[in-house]
């Protein structure tokens, strides 16, 4: 029990200073414009790595090829019919679960 | 639409909470899942939900779990999900700006900062206040809900991968990736992000791919 409560701390510790560390450290100063140039790229960055993190990551690292992908694939072909977030959200849950099914 | 909070313009706090409503759904489940997973850990009802609400980071608290349950040791569950956290650090760098107030409501505000609220706030390149602090309080609301259920009644839920819910998490990032595309700039960060991201998974461990897939936004640095 003991292990447990170190490790809920210290997650949730050092997981707290690390989410506080940017707006502690710049407080209400303007950074510099490459800086902020930087900044404004890194949703697309990080969105991208999150999309194939999470499509293709495995419980354990490295890759894994299952259902996701069918659900990805459903929420693209949504989002060239420009369809808004609930519904893309929706059609990606309801082809995995689809593909999981008749798996 | 309405903006109940801020009638002079701009999403208000009740737009961030209607936006991420159709993910809260799936972090719901998966706080429900984080908690059965927990329980069988061996962390008990209360650690776990302790956990949901000062960590507040899905990826990372399962992999905790997960060590726990396998008998590795506080050490690797730390080092491991404290990895899959340091994300947060350049995300909460980059909400710095749009945050207000004294540094404690400031270090407050940034813990509502996850990858869907985050993601959700983007507008324009910049963090809107209003639409992290509705979405991130959904969020939270569900997750921490969601591990409360799970490790009180888990039994009687159904896996959220039966439902297709894990495939919810990808969709959001990609539909929220599509409105970020503006310009040959942002294009090349989303397309180096992927790259780094692909060619770390196989090799590197968590969190790792995600850390270094932040450096593509570097492609902004001499553009303006």
């Amino acid at each position: 029990m003991t292990a447990v409560w170190v490790t809920v701390a210290a997650v949730g510790l050092a997981t707290m200073a690390i989410k506080a560390a940017g707006t502690l450290l710049v407080g209400d100063r303007t950074l510099p414009p490459r800086a902020q140039g930087a900044l404004e790229h890194l949703a697309p960055a990080l969105l991208a790595a999150l999309v194939v993190s999470q499509a293709l990551g495995g419980s354990g690292g490295g890759f894994a090829v299952d259902a996701r992908l069918a659900g990805l694939a459903a929420a693209a072909v949504a989002l060239v019919f420009r369809a808004p977030l609930l519904l893309v959200v929706t059609v990606a849950a309801a082809t995995a679960a689809l593909v999981r099914a008749l798996a | 639409m309405r903006h109940p909070t801020r009638p002079s313009g701009g999403p208000g706090y009740l737009d961030g909470v209607r936006a991420a409503a159709p993910i809260g759904v799936a972090a719901f489940a998966f706080g429900v899942s984080f908690g059965v997973l927990a329980r069988s850990a061996g962390m008990g009802r209360l650690a776990p939900v302790v956990m949901s609400l000062t960590t507040f980071a899905g990826s990372a608290q399962f992999a905790a779990a997960s060590i726990l349950a396998a008998g590795g040791g506080a050490a690797a569950a730390v080092a491991t999900a404290v990895l899959l956290n340091l994300r947060y650090g350049p995300m909460g760098l980059s909400a710095a700006s749009t945050l207000e107030g004294p540094w404690w409501r400031r270090a407050l505000t940034a813990q509502l900062v996850v990858d869907e609220s985050w993601a959700i706030a983007q507008r324009d390149g910049r963090i809107d206040r209003h639409l992290l602090v509705g979405a991130g309080l959904l969020l939270v609301v569900g997750w921490v809900g969601g591990t409360a259920v799970g490790v009180l009644a888990g039994d009687l839920v159904a896996d959220p991968a039966s439902l297709g819910l894990d495939a919810a998490f990808p969709a959001l990032f990609l539909a929220l990736l599509v409105g970020q595309i503006k310009g040959r700039s942002r294009l090349l960060a989303a397309i180096g992000g992927a790259l780094i991201a692909l060619a770390l998974m196989p090799v590197a461990g968590p969190g790792v791919p995600i850390i270094a897939a932040s450096l593509a936004c570097l492609v902004g640095a001499r553009r303006s």
